[in-house]
């Protein structure tokens, strides 16, 4: 058996299409296009993409909502075609705006009928139930009518029923849609806790927010058009892409730029003028070499206001793999 | 594997199960509404045709039948709204993707679904008959106690395996529940007899309608009420037996039907609303 705790191969998963405008032979959607990915226990990984890349295809065939249509998973070792059962004995799934349960039902009353859909006594679930609501602030609302909640208490109440079995792998879609700044926060923090609590415990979340996935992934998978096009730590991601890291420096005005792309160590050097000031954008060969333009700076008596790192985010490695951004990308797939 | 106590077997279905009743037995009675949607409302209904009946100046006993045919029509509405279209509704809140995944199947899912359903709809047939009777100043002779309340558990199986079945069917091929389940009122409330001996439909339409459960079931507990003055389809241990026929159909057919919904629902994408 793998001790992977999810690993695809190849894998394949097509919808049915009616005839459109745009599809008018009802050709099949391509949902997701030879996935290959292995993900060790114990990491938190994240998938990337806009809307419509197939993150959510994804891991509704590694839940087992969905068949592959070709191709291979396995979850904790399991097939999830032909070992279902041993597959959800050991996940649990929160999706973002997710609205399950029952509005007539108390935070505590739904937590602990989701408790008995996985067998626990009552005595062990309800315990667990106060505290995961401590931990994710909502104890004080667990006698509050599910119907009655703001949309982030009800996405934390979601979070605790998703925790509730503590699963050996969590799939998070999307699990901060729609929640306000400070909720978004409380629930990305309790999954970065949650995660490192034990060991052995994998987390896949998707999501389309570039910085979440920077904030929590160990390693980030971009999904476009159903195909995995880069798949690495978010450093390694930022390190490949081109241009790379590099300086902003804003000085008093330079006569002529040409000198400091004689500096040794400086690979680029674009000016521009604004508001009686020189902006320099310096790519250089290491960090190091800033000094050297700073020394050649301070040589010709010129004052230096400031001085920034640029570091690439996934946002521009999104748009360099892909070509847009993602939100053009989301524009592009909900048209 | 989690460190969290966790039944597995049968205690994990007993337990799955009494999960999925709560919301049914305790969810449902904080919304007092039910006391007019579910009691007055059928009630209504049931007193026009007793006055139809005493317009007509027809023997008491009709007026027993209608008030049996109004509680046990609670039965008929709860299997359909809260059984067979169930998956649709939860579909469309989120549950039924979250059904699907769960460890213990989605068998004591349903179990719980119909168990919650046969008590809060108890209450409410209870009370129909109750407050019916009072009334109308019913009398009933039940000269076989165990004998009734055998067929109506029996009926009350085979009521719940078909709305199993239909959970599945709805799922699957429903566009609207609601259509769905409009189109099983009317028809079945005329042709199971709810308001009348359904034997007045004649023998080979009554025979043809008893594919519901209710209409034998209703027939048989008539014949117990109201003893040598009903107008039986079959005598009551042909319509125990047919109704025991029936149940151990529905449930096979229902577990058929769930397999099949869940592997379709499966290869199709039909569990979820979003991809």
């Amino acid at each position: 058996m793998s001790n992977l705790a999810i690993e695809t191969q190849d894998l394949v998963r097509t919808y049915r299409a009616r005839k459109a405008p745009g599809n008018p032979l009802g050709a099949p959607v391509v949902a997701l296009d030879g996935v290959t990915l292995d993900i060790p226990p114990g990491e938190f990984f994240g998938l990337l993409g806009p809307n419509g890349a197939g993150k959510t295809t994804f891991i509704k065939v590694l839940v087992t909502l969905l068949l592959p249509t070709s191709g291979s998973a396995r979850v904790a070792g399991f097939d999830v075609v032909g070992q279902a059962q041993q597959v959800r004995e050991r996940i649990s799934m929160v999706s973002g705006g997710e609205h399950s349960g029952y509005g007539l039902l108390t935070v505590r009353e739904q937590l602990w009928m989701f408790s008995q859909f996985y067998g626990m006594p009552t005595r062990t679930a309800l315990a667990r139930i106060d505290e995961l609501l401590r931990v994710v602030g909502l104890y004080e609302e667990r006698s509050r009518r599910v119907s009655a909640l703001s949309t982030g208490m009800r996405q934390k109440m979601n979070m605790v029923r998703g925790l509730l079995p503590d699963p050996e792998i969590l799939f998070l879609d999307e699990p901060t849609v729609g929640l306000d700044v400070e909720a978004a926060r409380d629930v990305r923090a309790y999954i970065k806790e949650w995660i490192h609590a034990a060991p052995g415990r994998t987390i896949l979340l998707t999501t389309h927010y570039m910085h979440e996935a920077e904030e929590l992934c160990d390693r980030v998978a971009i999904i476009h058009k159903g195909r995995i096009v880069a798949c690495d730590t978010p450093a390694a991601l930022r390190r490949r892409t081109a241009g790379g890291t590099y300086f902003i420096l804003t000085t008093e005005p330079l006569d002529g730029t040409a000198w400091v792309s004689q500096v040794p160590g400086v690979q680029r050097a674009d000016a521009r003028a604004s508001d009686g000031r020189t902006e320099l954008r310096l790519q250089l060969a290491d960090d190091g070499v800033i000094a050297g333009v700073v020394k050649a700076l301070a040589d010709r008596e010129r004052r230096i206001f400031s001085l920034q790192k640029i570091e690439p985010s996934l946002e521009d490695v999104f748009v360099q793999i892909v070509g847009r951004r993602l939100e053009e990308a989301d524009e592009g797939g909900r048209a | 594997m989690s460190d969290i106590a966790r039944a597995r077997g049968i205690r994990r279905v007993v337990r799955a199960t009494l999960g999925r009743a709560y919301p049914r037995i305790i969810g449902a009675n904080r919304e007092r509404s039910w006391l007019f949607y579910d009691t007055i409302l059928p009630l209504l209904g049931t007193i026009a045709f007793v006055y139809v009946y005493k317009a007509l100046g027809a023997p008491d006993r009709f007026v027993g039948y209608v008030i049996m045919g109004g509680a046990t029509m609670a039965f008929w509405m709860n299997v359909m709204w809260n059984m067979a279209a169930q998956f649709y509704w939860d579909k469309q809140g989120g549950n039924l993707e979250l059904y699907m995944v769960l460890p213990c199947g989605i068998v004591p899912i349903l179990l719980g679904m119909s168990f919650g359903g046969f008590i809060g709809t108890l209450v409410r047939a209870v009370a129909i008959i109750v407050i019916g009777s009072v009334l109308f100043h019913v009398t009933y002779t039940i000269t076989q106690l165990p004998l009734f309340l055998l067929i109506f558990a029996v009926g009350i199986i085979a009521l719940y395996g078909l709305g199993v079945t239909f959970a599945s069917v709805f799922l699957m091929w429903g566009r609207e529940a609601w259509h769905m389940a409009e189109l099983f009122m009317e028809p079945v409330f005329l042709a199971s007899g709810f308001y009348f001996p359904v034997r007045a439909l004649g023998f080979w339409v009554g025979m043809g309608t008893s594919i519901i459960p209710l209409t034998l079931a209703l027939d048989a507990m008539r014949q117990l009420l109201f003893p040598e003055s009903h107008p039986a389809l079959l005598p009551v241990r042909f319509e125990l037996t047919a109704l025991v026929g029936l149940a151990v159909v529905f449930i096979f057919v229902a577990r058929l039907s769930l397999r099949k919904m869940e592997y379709l629902a499966r290869r199709e994408g039909r569990l979820s609303l979003r991809f």
